[in-house]
């Protein structure tokens, strides 16, 4: 993690958004500038402001340039991040953990045997180790509650598939270059799936829509098929939710 | 139980926007909302949905061609940025941007598409008072690769039923522009360098600001992809991902540039050489295979100065509505006058 010691890049995209970037690397400690001004914005609410937009290593801020300009906002945001730490030290405190279940067997799973035979490990082993670390909630995007989560152990890194896969189930957990992730819906992918979660990572009817979001923590718990089946079965009558721990 | 509007037929894409969904983008959620708002506001306006929140309410998008659909309330008021055909015998035929009071069992559809002999992709049919569909995550817009919103978050289908929000439509006389908009396609979009120019050629830069594209039949509501000089990367088409603004132009390894609308992502890791200004955004959304644009740079203080005379135009267009008395004759002057297509009032389109 490196530490931030220059002030960000404001970028214009067009006279709606401006990007706030911290660097150009994925790195936690870029991240965490990130978020925390995502935090800090959220708090000073600035007129004209209308949303602003995580990304590994920048803030995307849009805004409506009938209520406020970009130079304006470089000044407010430039002071927003010279500011007291204590808003970042509140936002810190709510972090939350996420214990979202997995299930590796056969069926749920399509890649994990290839990427054990890829990575020199068993299929036992590959669970444990991705099991075992704590990941961080970069971003979200790609699709509607699609979550970027890192960093992976060195030992599971790999590229993306070669092809693609045109449907990919919701539910995947499935990695790629150094990152997990879960598909909130079927789509496109192409990502090595190597378990399935029966929990709904996005319900566009809930509010907020998804069920993680940066900043957040997250660890997979492996879970035997049955309880993968009694979870899918209270989730489809709507008698299951997940409920974040809050880290310290 | 307010009436609806039977669709008959759906035309090749039609849809529910509104002005778009915001405030969840950071889940990842795209802004959707109509291609070119400017149509859909001044056809809300004209319907008598009012300057202000109105005119951001949700109305019909339909690209290429229109929907077939029938009045199945006892009235309904609407309005449209295409003539509205009414298949009576004799067919009676509405101008674009003028309202019209529908009864029961009226079939109507649409005709040519305006702006210009080059038409627009896109028109907007809005109904007084709006439709009663329940708004996903604060809006109507549908966004159809999430499946989210508008009707069951798809486009339409022969036999959907477009609610009703009123039960029947405010008694007055019926209104139009007092001048049609000019929606011909600009030889030019206005664009903001940036944010990621710096990852481009000079020749790259060059060549962006002053040779014309073309965009492919690869458009759709996420995107135009357009065809035309190869714009070289100066270190490699692959950034770490970050947000996109709704016209930012990126450019992935092909080098032929993608303009980025209504439906697109909320991130990405492609270099984005310049943004479409907020007030040529609409154009941009009009814009449809085969026609030719170029870009122009202007810096964001200009950018902002053009958005609030393009506000300030829309707000006279739509607080001055004149009376339409006899449309049949007077309002094709007007519409000939200025300089609307060819076709609208003779029966071509449709």
């Amino acid at each position: 993690m490196a530490a931030i010691t220059q002030g960000p890049r404001f970028l214009p995209s067009g006279d709606t958004a401006l990007v706030v970037e911290f660097g150009d690397r994925i790195d936690r400690g870029l991240s965490a500038a990130v978020i925390d001004l995502a935090e800090r914005l959220r708090v000073a609410d600035l007129g004209g402001v209308t949303e602003t937009v995580p990304t590994f290593r920048s803030l995307l801020v849009h805004y409506d340039p009938l209520a406020t300009s970009a130079e304006r906002l470089i000044e407010q945001i430039s002071g927003l991040i010279a500011g007291p730490i204590g808003d970042r030290a509140a936002a810190q405190a709510s972090t939350r953990l996420w214990r979202i279940p997995a299930c590796h067997e056969a069926g749920l799973a399509p890649d994990l045997a290839e990427v054990a035979a890829t990575t020199g490990l068993t299929p036992d082993e590959v669970i444990a180790l991705f099991g075992a670390d704590r990941y961080h909630v970069y971003m979200v995007g790609f699709v509607a509650g699609f979550p970027y989560l890192g960093d992976l152990p060195e030992a599971l890194r790999l590229p993306r598939r070669e092809t693609p896969r045109v449907q990919v189930p919701a539910g995947s957990v499935a990695i790629a270059a150094g990152m997990a992730a879960v598909y909130p819906y079927e789509s496109p992918g192409g990502w090595h799936l190597i378990g399935r979660t029966p929990a709904p990572l996005f319900d566009a009817r809930a509010e907020p829509p998804a069920l993680l979001r940066p900043g957040d923590a997250v660890l997979f718990e492996p879970i035997p098929k049955a309880e993968f089946e009694r979870i899918a079965r209270a989730v489809a009558k709507h008698d299951y939710a997940l409920m974040p721990e809050a880290l310290a | 139980m307010n009436g609806h509007l039977l669709v008959v037929a759906p035309g090749l894409h039609s849809t529910v926007q509104d002005l778009g969904r915001f405030g969840y983008q950071a889940y990842g959620v795209p802004v959707a909302g109509a291609l070119d708002p400017i149509g859909l506001r001044l056809a809300n306006a004209v319907a008598g949905n009012g300057a202000g929140r109105g005119e951001g309410r949700g109305a019909l998008e339909f690209l290429y061609s229109g929907p077939t659909l029938e009045v199945a309330a006892a009235a309904v008021r609407v309005a449209a940025s295409a003539e509205i055909e009414i298949l009576s015998d004799p067919p009676r035929r509405i101008p674009p941007w003028q309202s019209v009071r529908l009864v029961c069992g009226e079939r109507f559809r649409f005709g040519a598409l305006p702006g210009a002999s080059r038409g627009s992709v896109c028109g907007y049919l809005a109904v007084e008072g709006g439709f009663a569909i329940a708004p996903i995550l604060g809006s109507q817009s549908t966004y159809v690769r999430g499946r989210i919103g508008g009707l069951e978050g798809r486009p339409l289908r022969a036999g959907d039923r477009l609610a009703l929000a009123l039960d029947s439509p405010g008694e007055r006389g019926e209104v139009c522009l007092a001048a049609p908009p000019d929606l011909a396609p600009p030889a030019r979009l206005r664009v903001v360098l940036g944010p990621q120019d710096d990852h481009f050629t000079q020749a790259a830069l060059d060549a962006f600001l002053n040779q014309p594209f073309t965009v492919t039949p690869e458009a759709d509501r996420m995107g135009l992809r357009l065809s035309g000089p190869r714009l070289d990367h100066a270190r490699g088409f692959n950034i770490v991902s970050d947000g996109i603004a709704t016209g930012a132009i990126q450019v992935p390894g092909s080098g032929q540039p993608i303009v980025l609308l209504a439906d697109h992502q909320t991130t990405g890791g492609y270099p984005k050489i310049a943004t479409v200004i907020s007030a040529d955004l609409p154009a941009a959304g009009r814009l449809k295979p085969g026609d030719e644009i170029g870009f122009a740079a202007v810096s964001v203080a200009e950018a902002q100065e053009v958005r609030r005379s393009l506000e300030a135009e829309l707000g006279h267009r739509m607080r001055g509505l004149v009376a339409a008395h006899t449309p049949a004759v007077l309002n094709q002057a007007a519409l000939y006058g200025g300089n609307l297509i060819s076709g609208v009032v003779d029966g071509a389109g449709g």
